[in-house]
């Protein structure tokens, strides 16, 4: 298998298949390396062998991925699923791991579209089986048709936390509760953003049909709650929380648990690519130019991995990427370029208004940013708790890297992933700093964890 | 934990794994992961600290819960590997197996 690419491509959604699909056209020899199985990402999981029984619940915009992924399969670009990428550098070496056996590619041009993850939700004992992020329920729906069996509470807040309830409830699974952390307060404030994103009435009608559907199944809905605690000791049993003053608790085997998405940031983070501080989210976004050019030379962004828009924003902007790379590679020039780039561009702009509406409806629940209570874990793999890690803070710490040292926080398999950002909130708080201008743990390779065998038996490239 | 949705697949052939030596019929596609938890495994590893009982969180790649042992090499990440005919799975018991590997 060749090594050397005109354009590497790390993750198979919808901005990495588009941006493979233009670069085939345009003759790039493409290489797509995704962790999964199968093509799709986490938005288009399993397309391909979705069953029918499911295709009505599923809906047109699941399937509005069949046709990428129909024109990826059919382009001459090289794909190798299940893979990770490990280590990359500034030469644009892209180090990867295949069924036990690490072998080096180099991308003329970098491409990394990876898309985002939940947000974890540090509330007393979510480490409980049964408790699982939200999206969790549609992975486990669209990749191996199940549904939790047993009562489900759903929890938090999102867009994402009403399409999952629609799902189940579509599914025959009518969760015992929805127990938001938005409210009315919220809404109010978001207000002001609606006028902007009229012009995406499709989504907000889509959000109204949602709502609409979980009401009429008679799903208890609880808008503006806090204290959310799991019950349980070996096994999640429910959910506590203060509804409207007053202590209230649902019974439930399963909990999903939803905070919104952030982009994933450990391929830009490793390249050292600057990044801004997006306020209404609270998350970390690399900063890009309108094509996804990082600071980095050589790496671009597509999709959410950039920013959190959505998958058709990511679709287009994997093809816009694709067109920037064939012009920087002198495969097309600048006019072709943006003339290709038309429709895509105009696409892009028109989906990001329905943002900054989305944003404020559902901003995250602060008693998730930083627990209260010192009892929750917010090191999953170290299982460490908000207290030690106050008391990290305490004795002087004023940066994650700092607590990571003190605690081990951060230093399990997940490599601070499910942390990270949790105690950087935590510092900011305790110490009144501006997290914009605090430090992120430092994302060191390998990426994954990886055995001595795998690292030493790394198949380099002939000029290494 | 989890159910099927249809038992019934038209065109999904089925494959044998073991888990913790109890043989398992299942849908080809699924992931490990969600063999497992759909056969009413309940927890998937114990946790390295307290030896806790742990179950995936997100399905995806990135919490590391569902950590396994797949066909005898321990810290595969269960939620992205499909079940293959043949396959011997078992739980991931704390810290113990990362220190004998």
């Amino acid at each position: 298998m060749s090594k050397l690419y005109d354009m590497v491509v790390i993750g198979a959604g919808p901005g990495g298949l588009a941006a493979a699909v233009t670069a085939d056209k345009l003759g790039l020899s493409t290489l797509v390396v995704d962790e999964q199985p199968e093509p799709g990402g986490q938005i288009y999981r399993s397309i391909e062998r979705s069953l029918g029984q499911n295709s009505q619940v599923l809906g047109k915009d699941y399937f509005a991925g069949k046709s990428l992924v129909e024109s990826f399969r059919a382009s001459g670009v090289t794909y190798r699923p299940e893979t990770s990428v490990w280590n990359i550098n500034k030469s644009l070496n892209v180090d990867l791991l295949t069924a036990g056996a690490s072998q080096r590619v180099r991308g003329r041009q970098i491409l990394f579209s990876v898309g985002a993850m939940e947000r974890p939700v540090p509330i007393p004992n979510w480490t409980l089986p049964g408790v699982m992020g939200a999206a969790s329920a549609d992975i486990l729906f669209k990749s191996s048709d199940m549904v939790p069996e047993g009562p489900v509470v759903l929890a938090g807040s999102g867009p994402l936390l009403l399409l999952v309830a629609c799902h189940l409830v579509d599914n025959g699974v009518k969760p015992a509760a929805m127990v938001e952390t938005a409210g009315f307060r919220e809404y109010a404030k978001a207000l002001s953003y609606l006028p902007k994103a009229l012009p995406c009435s499709n989504y907000l009608l889509k959000g109204l049909q949602m709502r609409l559907k979980v009401r009429r199944a008679n799903v208890p809905l609880y808008l503006g709650c806090r204290d959310l605690a799991v019950i349980g000791k070996e096994q999640a049993e429910g959910l506590r929380f203060t509804y409207r003053g007053e202590q209230k608790e649902v019974a439930a085997a399963t909990v999903l648990l939803h905070e919104g998405v952030v982009p994933n940031l450990r391929l830009s983070q490793l390249l050292n690519c600057a990044h801004e501080w997006y306020e209404p989210q609270r998350y970390w976004r690399p900063v890009l130019d309108s094509w996804g050019q990082t600071s980095v030379p050589g790496i671009s962004i597509a999709g959410d991995a950039g920013g959190i828009w959505g998958a058709k924003v990511a679709e287009a902007s994997g093809h816009l990427a694709a067109l920037d790379i064939a012009c920087k590679l002198q495969v097309i020039n600048k006019e072709k370029r943006d003339r290709l780039a038309a429709s895509y561009q105009k696409t892009v702009d028109r989906e990001k208004l329905i943002r900054p509406f989305l944003d404020h409806v559902f901003p995250p629940n602060g008693q998730v940013l930083v627990p209260p209570d010192d009892a929750t874990i917010v090191c999953r793999c170290e299982e460490l708790t908000a207290g030690q890690i106050r008391e990290a803070i305490a004795q002087g710490a004023r940066d994650p890297a700092q607590v990571k040292g003190q605690t081990r926080s951060g230093m399990g398999p997940c490599q601070g992933r499910m942390c990270g950002a949790t105690i950087a909130e935590m510092i900011a708080e305790s110490c009144s700093l501006d997290i914009a201008q605090m430090g992120s743990l430092r994302v060191r390779p390998p990426l994954k964890p990886l055995t001595i065998e795998q690292l030493a038996n790394l198949e380099l490239l002939e000029e290494d | 934990m989890l159910k099927r949705l249809h038992e019934n697949r038209p065109g999904v052939a089925r494959v044998t794994i073991t888990f913790e030596g109890e043989p398992l019929y299942v849908p080809a596609g699924e992931t490990v992961i969600a063999a497992v938890m759909a056969a009413g495994a309940g927890y998937n590893r114990t946790s390295s600290i307290s030896g806790a009982h742990r179950a995936p969180y997100c399905q995806m790649g990135v919490c590391f819960e569902c950590l396994m042992e797949i066909d005898g090499i321990p810290n595969q990440q269960a939620c992205m590997i499909q079940v293959r005919d043949g396959m011997v799975v078992n739980r991931q018991r704390g810290a113990k197996e990362l220190a004998d590997e």
